[in-house]
């Protein structure tokens, strides 16, 4: 165990933990934001992405020493705009089945457009691969990006 | 636009699923320790260890079960904990509670199980080999099947392998068990069947139903898959929960998951048609062989939704559909969208496929000859009548949106000029009975609430899993109250609040539900226009209103004789309270007319069905098998839909996830039967870059339902049907590479492996001297 200083969300956080504990468990059940979700904890369906310096991570297969003195954001700090406009052509586009990939499927949203936003629909794919949904919510998330930059972006 | 109900919590991180539940300092984590092998005798089980591990707080046998050890559904041959025999892997043996997972894990390690492996039957063909029947065939027949074979000028034969498909929910398997007193227990569970998983809970622990209570908020994707096996996490969870008395929770990690559930049901099916010149079919004989696994579970009514739709959307004069569901020592297979409908209909359609070949027509005509007809050849072979026939209007409306003639030839010049890519197409449609088969089961509940300040809340017995069922739901109660959806809550379903509820299953959430919960309304609705036409009487000289002209609507109720006689929905509500009318009432539904003789295979076993039609293309590599959808049309049958947005998005997902189960999604199991892809890396459901490139939907407008809540259709299931327009498009790809002279060799689901090979063979077919 060890005190661990982390930044989530631009609020200060201070954690003793296991430093090799995977990040998802430290923000999910020692700090309390649950919109961060386990899918298969081997970083290869994508429900547990965050922003770890602006970078989409998968937080199950991130050791929380290794976020340590970074900026980690998770979908509870989305809610201001312009991040929120994401969430805000999520709904108007009706993406959301089941919802339980969305937080993840948002997150990385969001890292795509803050690195490159007028992104093409090659990029869209390749950026939003490593994020499943078994609804298949897949068109209306493109359609939902599509209509962010439209919109002028999230920068 | 009526977005999901639940769309701003899903997006903002709000919505509660049951691992985001706040829980006591108290809780437990429950694990699961369960068999290694496919079939062995347990020979000692050693936790001596594991039990003094600290953080442990209990380690369970079948022994410490105090009631009955089972947890099959319907029939009772599957038990919650092996006793002496393990007869799959996955199954459970011991049940650890422990302060974490961590420690349960390490408990794991201090286990000792020894096992005396025994032969195991792991492969279908084994089974059917063995002859090791899970019950009694079943058989559906019409007309002179011997005859028609000799009548018909032509006869194909052949065998059909349909895999096995992974639910892959994004949220695995998990339940939240909390104790109350003396025997109370109360579940949090991710299933679709909360009165079943009640039921388990109380069988296991040898208690009444009264004292367990199930609730569910909001599943995280299920798609059959948390139908029964969600009962089976709930019993271990409850049973770690009554030893320790302190609340337990399950949540199994994504590899245990997919090794411990069942699957979509794998199938080996043969079959026999005969046709005439014109391609049109005057004889059908198909043996449907499943993969029920090592228990019963819904293996047999899975079968026999198979069988009912072996026809799918075509009149065969004579007929014989046989099934069969052999048991074997893999986990017991379970329900999985489209519940066996979709192996059936993979069978006729491969037949009219090699039909059309044969004698070198386009696949479409031979569909479109064989369609059940309007007037006459329109009863099924189980004696259903094909009434509301969609078919023709599908046909022709998508035939022409899609551009098919002109991209069939645009398809035929690609393939004339280029050698290594292929474009293949094909128009597929899909007929799906909508009840469930066993009748019974076609009732539902419901429990509406209208409080004091106007506000109502409603309760029924279906479960939300993301379909949108809840959205239908507050759509059918704004619509029969005539207020404004902001002043409706449903509320998570509680077997407490409606009992002995069905499964939601059979894609009939909304058909049996919604009309409970307008029942229910009905109720309160005829006490309160009873009521406002007395005030009414007071308040207004004249003529009386009747009770029959009371009108809801835009927050009002009315007299639609006498529109001046109104009043607020609000004070009406109130008004009534202080006059002591009752605002609470149940609702209840059962499908009418419905039934299914299974001795004789005939009946009318479903209220209406659904209908719809896809037209996809594709290209394939011929060097590499890499193949990708180039554009999809699907037209779709809702009736009038409950909610447009919704709809589509059910067809969408549908028709995806039918794409990975013909294409991607190849499970595959080693020789002891291990499964070897447990996990994302490398169990390939479709991503964002497997969709179509081109992707147009549309559901069929001005065609209401008869019979139906507010004329809509279910839209769950039959989708994931359309899919085998992909398929059979990559195998007119296949067919392409010999110019459609040989018949492709293809299985499904066709994974690059299976396209590569098929395409090696028909090259070496070319290359031989005729």
């Amino acid at each position: 165990m060890a005190i661990l200083n982390l930044s989530i969300n631009k609020k200060k956080y201070s954690v003793d933990v296991d430093p090799s504990t995977p990040l998802l468990w430290v923000i999910r059940d020692t700090i309390g934001l649950k919109g961060t979700k386990f899918g298969c904890g081997e970083g290869f369906c994508g429900c547990c992405t965050v922003h770890i310096n602006g970078e989409a991570a998968f937080s199950c297969s991130t050791a929380v020493k290794d976020a340590v003195n970074k900026e980690i954001t998770t979908l509870e700090g989305m809610q201001e705009k312009p991040l929120r406009k994401i969430i805000d052509a999520w709904l108007e586009q009706e993406v959301s089945q089941c919802g339980y990939c969305q937080p993840g499927q948002i997150m990385s949203a969001a890292s795509l457009l803050l690195k490159n936003p007028k992104p093409t629909d090659d990029q869209i794919e390749t950026a939003m691969t490593g994020n499943l949904c078994r609804c298949g919510t897949y068109t209306r998330i493109k359609k939902a990006i599509h209509k962010v930059i439209a919109e002028g972006g999230i920068k | 636009m009526q977005e999901h109900e639940s769309a701003i919590l899903h997006c903002t991180g709000e919505a509660v699923f049951i691992n985001d539940m706040p829980v006591s300092e108290n809780l437990l984590i429950g694990h699961v320790i369960y068999s290694k092998h496919a079939h062995a005798k347990i020979l000692e089980i050693d936790f001596s260890d594991a039990v003094k591990l600290k953080g442990v707080h209990s380690i369970l046998s079948y022994k410490e079960i105090p009631g009955i050890n089972q947890m099959g559904p319907i029939i009772h041959d599957e038990l919650c904990m092996v006793e002496n025999e393990v007869t799959s892997i996955g199954q459970a043996i011991l049940l650890i509670a422990a302060d974490s997972k961590e420690i349960a894990i390490e408990a794991e390690k201090l286990i000792e199980i020894k096992y005396e492996p025994l032969e195991a039957i792991l492969s279908i063909e084994s089974a059917i080999e063995k002859y090791n029947l899970l019950a009694p065939k079943r058989k559906i027949e019409r007309g002179n099947l011997q005859k028609g074979f000799e009548d018909s000028a032509h006869i194909i034969e052949g065998t059909l392998k349909t895999g096995a498909q992974e639910h892959w929910y994004l949220e695995t398997q998990i339940c939240l068990c909390i104790p109350g007193e003396g025997n109370e227990i109360k579940a949090y569970s991710s299933t679709q069947h909360p009165s079943e998983t009640q039921a388990i809970i109380a069988e296991v622990l040898g208690i009444s139903s009264k004292d367990v209570e199930v609730e569910v908020k909001r599943i995280g994707g299920a798609f059959g898959g948390k139908e029964t096996e969600a009962n089976h996490i709930a019993a271990w969870c409850a049973l770690l929960c009554n030893a320790t008395k302190r609340p337990v929770k399950i949540h199994l990690f994504r590899d245990d998951d997919q090794i411990i559930t069942g699957k979509r049901h794998r199938f080996l099916s043969k079959y026999k048609v005969g046709f005439n010149d014109e391609g049109i079919i005057n004889a059908y004989s198909v043996e449907l062989n499943s993969d029920a696994g090592s228990a019963t579970d819904l293996s047999m009514a899975i079968l026999e939704r198979a069988m009912l739709h072996a026809d799918n959307s075509y009149f065969i004069p004579n007929i014989k559909i046989i099934g069969r569901a052999y048991k074997t020592n893999m986990p017991s297979n379970v329900a999985m969208r489209g519940f066996g409908g979709p192996q059936a209909i993979a069978v006729i359609e491969t037949a009219i496929d090699k039909i059309a070949r044969y004698l070198k027509m386009d696949s479409a005509e031979i569909r479109y000859k064989n369609f059940y007809k309007i007037e006459n050849n329109n009863i099924s072979p189980y004696g259903q009548c094909i009434e509301n026939n969609r078919l023709f209007i599908l046909f022709d409306k998508l035939i022409k949106s899609s551009d098919y003639i002109k991209r069939r030839e645009e398809i035929n010049e690609f393939n004339k000029s280029n050698e290594f890519y292929k474009k293949g197409m094909a128009i597929t449609p899909v007929k799906f009975g909508i009840s469930f088969t066993t009748s019974f089961l076609n009732q539902a509940g419901a429990l509406v609430n209208i409080y004091k300040d106007g506000t109502v809340l409603v309760n029924h017995g279906g479960t939300e899993m993301g379909q949108g069922l809840n959205t239908k739901i507050l759509k059918i109660t704004s619509k029969e109250l005539g207020i404004k959806l902001v002043k409706i809550k449903v509320n998570a379903t509680n077997t407490s609040k409606i009992p002995n509820t069905s499964a939601t299953a059979a894609s009939s959430g909304s058909d049996l539900n919604g009309m409970a919960v307008k029942n229910a309304i009905e109720t309160i609705k005829s006490r309160l226009s009873e009521f406002v036409v007395d005030e009414f009487r007071k308040k207004y000289e004249g003529i009386c209103s009747k009770k029959h002209n009371i009108k809801f609507e835009n927050n009002f109720v009315y007299d639609i004789k006498i529109p001046e006689r109104k009043i607020s929905f609000n004070e009406l509500i109130s008004n009534a309270y202080l006059n002591q009318i009752s605002l609470s009432s149940t609702g209840y539904y059962k499908t009418p007319n419905i039934g299914f003789d299974r001795e004789k295979g005939q009946g009318k076993p479903f209220h209406y069905f659904a209908y719809g039609m896809a037209v996809s293309e594709v290209i394939v590599d011929t060097l590499t098998g890499y193949n990708k959808i180039l554009r999809t049309d699907i037209l779709h049958d809702a009736g009038d839909t409950l909610n447009k947005g919704i709809d589509k998005g059910q067809v969408i997902g549908g028709f995806i996830q039918g794409t990975g189960w013909v294409t991607t999604e190849d499970i595959k199991w080693d020789s002891d039967g291990h499964l070897l892809n447990h996990s994302p890396d490398t169990y390939k459901i479709p991503t964002i870059q497997d969709i179509p490139e081109d992707f147009r939907i549309e559901l069929l407008e001005g065609y209401p339902n008869e019979n139906t809540i507010r004329k809509s259709k279910a839209v769950g299931e039959p989708p994931l049907m359309l899919a085998f327009s992909v398929w059979l498009a990559i195998k007119d790809a296949i067919s392409a590479v010999g110019n459609h002279e040989f018949e492709p060799d293809f299985s499904l689901p066709a994974t690059n492996e299976v396209i590569l090979l098929s395409i090696e063979k028909i090259r070496k077919l070319q290359k031989e001297p005729a």
